[in-house]
């Protein structure tokens, strides 16, 4: 009797080990296949990185910020003498500077209020509606978005190219992302809190305004970082909107450069193809700050 | 068995044929008339779903925040009927302590003991403030542990800390009547007891209504017990009374642990 329980634990004790080795196989396969794919994926960032910075670098100076953007006669005269083109971007800085900012100051308010809305009247189906309504607005595609714009404020309102217009754009696609993400952060905060404020006998709007804004402002500020360097590349929409500018221009009816105009106008003009590299390093590097800096932000958040 | 009340020391507070329905016909309260004793602990017992919190909530009116509530009957403080008061007026008056410590984490251990003041807009001198700071720190006997970060967060106390000053929060407004729902349940027993020799302290100044799972909680520390069950309040007595000599069988069970 105790003879075969003996054998049987031991052929137990096999099969748990035989078990455990096929597992541990399976693991490592596992997670060879990750570090795999993860490296390529990774090698490609760098490359991509590795390219810009290379072929980027040796334009970016002092005259790269605080000049605009040089004309096809000059650049090409500079290339014949093998000299770097002069210029910069500048035109193309300050004109991203002002359609983000402007976009915005239209889509922060708007998207800041949408999202407190559709929190407490998440149960309501109009609330259901103009979220289906984001969830489309989310997918439109860029140029369809310029499209509208340019028929709604071009063609109406500035008759003509201009910066209001191209904010118009900037901050329809800007919406989506903080209606999103400003809901999503106003769910994150625990029932309790709210009540903790009702309980001491604070009017709602104050309770929205000194409880739950101040408490989910980490996550608002993370919403709408990530909305503006997703916007902050956007070409398509600004073709059609605002067009570009070969000088820096600060009347809001008037067409105004942008960074990614730039590249596209670089791209188009085979004496200026050099500015390509310095000036995607430059929004690259943009675009990453930010990322970082909402990423930083998140990490702060306390729950 | 529904206008039970054997005390005849000064009362504060008095529900009158109260009930209260989350959905039309599905009563959580049934017909609950009672009268609370001014500067004592009154503890409200029962199995779960008895409708304890509702009951509770329903004396600052938190229970109004969910959509299809409806309420029949009256509660007075003193000679007021709280439902023609202003829920503000009355929130201030009558504070309350949740299940779970709930400390803002945005804001400072001082900034929290002051945030009815600070939510409401209400400006005060620094000095007042200080001073209403400390007063309701020591109430609560966490002056002496937090005088020294009064700046820092709240959230960085540990749970029964956080716990004491959400009291010291309620306590700021100089309330007449303090809730507590359940307040120690998330706690560990050290700081179970600090909280309980609080309250006992506190109902010289305050009135305390104190909902708790925990039996011996409330024949430790309150002075009058409720048995609520289904809605129904069965039994309402001194405490000594309704845990040597309970009438009802109901209650007997309940306290026996036969259910619960
Ligand atoms: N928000 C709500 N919506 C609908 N019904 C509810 C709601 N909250 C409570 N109820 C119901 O009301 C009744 C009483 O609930 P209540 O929370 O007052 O009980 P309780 O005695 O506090 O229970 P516990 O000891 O579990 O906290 C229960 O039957 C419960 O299902
Ligand atoms: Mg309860």
């Amino acid at each position: 009797m105790d003879q075969t329980n003996i054998l049987i634990e031991k052929k137990e004790k096999e099969v748990l080990v035989d078990h455990f080795t096929g597992r541990k196989y399976k693991d490592r396969l596992f997670l060879s296949a990750v570090i795999f794919f993860s490296l390529i994926t990774i090698s490609f960032v760098f490359l991509i990185i590795g390219a810009m910075v290379l072929k980027g670098y040796h334009q970016i100076n002092w005259s790269f910020f605080t000049q605009v953007a040089p004309d096809t006669f000059t650049a090409m005269m500079a290339k014949s003498s093998g000299q770097l083109i002069p210029g910069g971007i500048v035109n193309g800085i300050t004109g991203s500077l002002y359609l983000v900012g402007l976009a915005s100051l239209i889509a922060i308010p708007f998207g800041v209020l949408i999202g407190i809305y559709l929190y407490e009247n998440s149960k309501k189906r109009y609330a259901a509606v103009i979220r289906d309504i984001t969830d489309v607005l989310q997918g439109v595609p860029s140029i369809v978005v310029g499209l509208i714009v340019y028929l709604w404020v071009v063609v109406h309102i500035t008759h003509g190219y201009s910066v209001l217009a191209g904010s118009v754009a900037l901050s329809i696609m800007m919406l989506p992302l903080i209606i999103r993400s400003t809901e999503e952060s106003l769910k994150m905060i625990p029932d309790t809190l709210k009540e903790a404020a009702i309980a001491l006998g604070t009017p709602y709007y104050k309770v929205i305004l000194r409880v739950l804004i101040p408490t989910s402002f980490s996550g608002l500020v993370t919403g709408i970082l990530l909305a503006v360097s997703r916007i902050l590349g956007e070409t398509a929409p600004l073709m059609l909107t605002t067009l570009g500018n070969p000088a820096i221009n600060w009347n809001i009816t008037k067409p105004v450069s942008a960074v990614p105009l730039l590249i596209w106008q670089f791209y188009n003009d085979p004496n200026m193809v050099d500015l390509i590299w310095s000036s995607t390093l430059f929004l690259m590097g943009f675009v990453l700050i930010l990322n970082l800096l909402s990423k930083w932000i998140a990490a702060k958040r306390r729950f | 068995m529904n206008e039970i009340n054997t005390t005849t020391k000064p009362s504060i507070l008095s529900i009158e044929d109260l009930s209260i329905a989350y959905d039309i016909d599905k009563y959580a309260v049934r017909n609950v008339s009672a009268k609370i004793e001014k500067n004592a602990i009154t503890a409200i017992m029962g199995p779960s779903g008895c409708g304890k919190t509702t009951l509770l909530r329903a004396i600052n009116r938190m229970h109004e925040l969910y959509p299809n509530i409806s309420t029949k009957g009256q509660i007075k403080l003193y000679d007021e009927n709280i439902y023609d008061m202003s829920t503000i007026k009355l929130r201030r008056k009558i504070g309350m302590v949740f299940q779970r410590p709930n400390p803002f984490p945005t804001l400072s251990i001082y900034e929290n003991v002051i945030a009815g003041y600070k939510l409401n807009g209400i400006h005060m001198k620094r000095s007042e403030r200080d001073e209403i700071v400390e007063t309701s720190l020591r109430d609560v006997t966490l002056w002496d542990e937090v005088k020294n970060s009064l700046h820092k967060k709240g959230t960085f106390l540990s749970g029964g800390q956080q716990q004491r000053l959400c009291v010291a929060r309620a306590l700021a407004f100089k309330p007449d009547v303090i809730l507590l729902d359940e307040p120690t349940s998330a706690l560990d027993p050290v700081s179970t007891a600090k909280i309980e020799d609080l309250l006992v302290e506190l109902k010289k100044q305050y009135t305390i209504v104190l909902v708790t799972h925990n039996m011996s909680q409330a024949a430790r520390i309150s002075d009058n017990s409720m048995f609520m069950y289904l809605g129904e309040l069965i039994e309402y007595e001194d405490t000594k009374t309704i845990f040597t000599k309970p009438k009802d069988p109901r209650t007997e069970g309940y306290l026996t642990g036969k259910f619960g």
